[in-house]
């Protein structure tokens, strides 16, 4: 245990050291990726010789301590962020994947996808909705929901006692598998955050605990730049929020610690980017003398804290919530920010709301497409944030109940097609981007799981 | 339908005159015969003091009860309370049940108070009992959290005492009056933040008694962390959590105000702590006010201020809500009313207590058998009488 710790450091340690004054390149892996990545590398590089602040430096003595006096309540602290703005936003994203072209598509590969209006380019193989009815088929109309079957109108002892029942079962015999199969009818409140933790086989073990302690240490150690692009984050999106403003505080203790953590690294093994690496001055390309940046290789993006703000209504011990945080990146939030053609990474995601939308809603899609308003340019956002802060949490909590049910985050394109036609009327009549916006501004009034069972279940196909 | 319902008032609150507007209703000068006044704190006094005699005629109502600064005034209520009290204990009412520490079991929601300067020596014997509490004065007769603070010396407030040399009989004004109460200084915390609960009840008479609360109440949150220690206690922004304070804190946040509704408040709770626990506390939070407006009181007057644009949306809703049920169908009013309104008028307004109901039969009533919940987000049951309430709220 020791070993590993020291371990550890050493590694921080010889990042900071090897950052010390260093540019980044970017490791052309795959032409897609590797432009993107090296975008947002330029842009984190001038940020960088603009302010003349390295990328990572270890802090004297007297900043550390008053750092740990106030691990609790960074909230307070007001570093002066005016000069730095988010390496990139949603948005900048979008644009990428709109250029994205598959080099074998000139061979005329898929016929039907020449009539596809949409923005995304790729051929990619999307389920369409036959394929999802049975895909998600504990979500028919049949089955029984939490999110519809427990709302005030309906007895409890129709479907929501016994749910609760057996959930309860469940957790007692701690059947990981079982609780993934139980929550795509939704979790009963006060069982969630022990389901999830099962689900994604999250247990506190001593070890656990210790890890992270070494993580705080590290951040107590060492500043890196990304810290100034979290604490902006996370004053421009969470705190504004009403309801993830009160946990402030917590974010900063998850997200500080976590861009420090190389066992993230891990995940690049079956992503297909790669991890952000530097090297040293002159030695370019010279393996011995790379080194991942930010450690856990992961730069954070406009929003990337809402990823984290609706745990905290689940876990509110910082080294719980971290875990579950953790855990729930490398399994899914990863692939709504960087590119591949898994079925739940974001380029497959699009591709299905716009199929969806042509197949199913062909004149709203035809008429918002004419007055310049494609529709993948609004749900985008949602889908990249897997719709946090755009829902209220208690919707949010049943929405990501289904993604850890089926293990797969095709439900978020789904929604956000079943959020187009439930406002269909509305937008058949705007004339522009920008009154297309405004109908879809608000979805905090929406019950998800209605919404996908009618877009589902319910619609004339 | 006659005429219009006639109303005056003397707030300038767009929440309050646009909801008149929108149904139509004639603005009428106070001087001129109305049938609705929706007054300020001042104005009741006037019209209900002894001197002026001003009596309401049958087709008039107010937005105030005549003895509303019953519950407003601190001092007042705890006499209320306490008094309560003691006439349940006199009619051996199973409400006053005490257990072996003399606490009593159901009516243990106010702590420890006494008056000031009046109690003073009570309070003194209490305070040398338990050794390092400490304690919060609040002056009688202001709000939005002004003239509190905290102590922990009796040195603190030797002002009050009623042997000091420095006090005066005629300190017993309303002014100098105040309460002092044991502080619980172990609360629960959100995000290490204190909160208070902003709640709407709408007493629509007293004798039944008939009261209905606001589906979307709110919790209010201190910016800052809160911290138990005694080198803290002069941060008004760590104890109190009234918006009026908290706004000039440098952490004061415009856009949300600090505020989470209720039913984030529920579903956080829920999430963390569990289903029962948190029935449980919603449970007691409504036995607490029915209690509280049983022993007399409401509060006189609500902020109709509002400070972020939710909040705006949020009491004009509640005003309409509450004309709906206080003049139904917008009739001009009329004392002889039997002013209990149908389900569908309620809008976000759930029953809290209806004494006729729950004095009445059993057998007509929809009783849901849900354990140990009464009211919450799954909407309102009628209540059984005295007896049985021990049975369904507890």
């Amino acid at each position: 245990m020791l070993q590993e710790e020291s371990d550890l450091s050493l590694i921080i340690a010889h990042i900071v050291q090897k950052l010390k004054s260093s540019n980044l390149y970017a490791q052309l892996e795959r032409q897609a990726w590797g432009s993107w990545e090296k975008r947002i590398l330029k842009s984190l590089n001038s940020m960088c010789s603009e302010l003349s602040i390295p990328l990572a430096r270890k802090r004297p003595v007297g900043e550390q301590k008053e750092l740990l006096s106030k691990w609790n309540e960074m909230g307070t602290d007001e570093p002066d962020l005016s000069l730095f703005r988010p390496v990139y936003a949603p948005k900048d994203f979008l644009e990428v994947l709109i250029n994205l072209r598959n080099p074998n598509y000139e061979n005329g590969d898929s016929l039907s996808f020449r009539t596809h209006l949409g923005l995304i380019q790729v051929p990619l193989k999307v389920k369409d909705i036959p394929e999802l009815k049975e895909f998600f088929v504990e979500l028919s109309l049949n089955t029984g929901q939490l999110g519809i079957d427990d709302s005030t109108q309906v007895p409890p002892e129709l479907f929501e006692n016994e749910h609760v029942r057996i959930g309860q079962k469940v957790l007692a015999e701690e059947d990981s598998a079982a609780a993934q199969q139980y929550v795509r009818q939704g979790s009963p409140t006060a069982l969630r955050a022990e389901l999830w933790a099962l689900i994604l086989n999250i247990s506190s073990q001593p070890e656990d605990a210790l890890y992270y302690e070494q993580l705080k240490t590290n951040v107590i150690q060492h500043d890196l730049l990304v810290d100034s692009l979290i604490y902006k984050d996370v004053k421009l999106t969470a705190s504004n929020d009403d309801y993830y403003f009160v946990f402030e505080d917590y974010l900063y203790q998850v997200l500080l610690c976590f861009s420090r953590d190389t066992s993230v690294l891990g995940h690049f093994a079956y992503n297909s980017a790669s991890p952000p690496k530097s090297y040293i001055r002159g030695k370019l390309g010279l393996e011995e003398y790379a080194v991942f940046y930010p450690p856990n290789g992961v730069i954070p993006f406009h929003g990337f804290s809402m990823y984290v703000a609706p745990l905290c209504f689940l876990y509110h011990e910082p080294f719980k919530l971290y875990q579950m945080f953790r855990e729930m990146y490398v399994r899914f939030f990863f692939r709504l920010h960087s590119i591949s053609s898994h079925p739940s990474g974001i380029v497959s995601l699009c591709l299905l709301f716009e199929t969806l939308l042509q197949t199913y809603l062909p004149q709203l899609f035809y008429h918002l497409r004419e007055i310049g308003a494609q529709p993948l340019r609004i749900s985008f956002k949602w889908m990249v944030r897997a719709f946090s802060g755009y829902l209220a949490t208690d919707q949010l909590l049943l929405l990501w109940d289904r993604i850890l049910g089926y293990n797969s985050l095709e439900i978020l394109a789904v929604l956000a097609a079943a959020v187009f036609a439930f406002r269909a009327v509305n937008l058949m009549e705007v004339t522009s981007l920008a009154a297309a916006e405004a109908v879809l501004a608000d979805l905090s009034t929406l019950k998800v799981m209605p919404l996908l069972q009618i877009f589902l279940f319910a619609t004339v196909t | 339908m006659a005429g219009k319902v006639k109303w005056v008032t003397d707030i300038e609150k767009s929440v309050l005159i646009n909801n008149f507007e929108k149904r139509g209703w004639v603005q009428v000068s106070e001087n001129e015969d109305w049938n609705f006044y929706w007054m300020s704190v001042q104005t009741i006094r006037n019209v209900f003091s002894v001197e002026t005699g001003y009596r309401l005629s049958d087709d008039q109502i107010v937005n105030h009860f005549p003895n509303h600064y019953e519950l407003t005034r601190k001092d007042l209520m705890v006499k209320n309370i306490k008094r309560y009290r003691k006439e349940l204990e006199k009619e051996c009412s199973p409400l006053a049940e005490k257990d072996e520490n003399g606490k009593y079991l159901y009516l243990d929601f106010v702590p420890v108070t006494y008056m000031l300067p009046a109690d003073y020596n009570l309070f003194v014997e209490e305070f040398r009992k338990s050794s390092s509490s400490t304690w919060i004065m609040k002056p009688c007769g202001k709000a939005q959290g002004k003239g509190i603070f905290l102590i922990n010396k009796l040195s603190q407030i030797k002002k009050w005492s009623r042997d000091s040399k420095t006090s005066t009989f005629v300190s017993q004004s309303s002014k100098e009056a105040y309460v002092i109460s044991l502080y619980i200084n172990n609360p629960l915390l959100i995000g290490g933040r204190k909160f208070d609960l902003r709640l709407y009840v709408l007493v629509s008479t007293y004798r039944p008694l008939r009261c209905y609360m606001y589906k979307l109440g709110f919790c209010r949150f201190c910016t800052v962390k809160y911290s138990p220690s005694t080198s803290e206690l002069d941060n008004m922004f760590v104890h109190l959590t009234n918006v009026a304070i908290q706004k000039h804190g440098d952490d004061y946040n415009h856009i949300h105000g600090g505020k989470w509704t209720v039913s984030n408040l529920r579903l956080y709770l829920e999430s963390t702590r569990g289903r029962e626990v948190t029935s449980k506390l919603f449970d007691e939070i409504h036995w607490i006010i029915v209690q509280s407006l049983k022993a007399v009181a409401v509060n006189a007057s609500p902020s109709l201020t509002s400070s972020t644009a939710n909040d705006r949306i949020l009491k004009y809703n509640l005003i309409n809500d509450t004309l709906n049920i206080a003049v139904p169908n917008g009739e001009i009013p009329d004392c002889k009313w039997n002013k209990s309104p149908p389900k569908e008028v309620l809008g976000n307004y759930e029953i809290l207590y209806d004494e006729e109901l729950a004095q009445g039969d059993g057998a007509d009533r929809d009783l849901r058998s849900r354990p140990g919940q009464s009211l919450g987000p799954k909407g309102s049951r009628s209540r059984d009488s005295g007896r049985s309430v021990l049975t369904t709220w507890k």
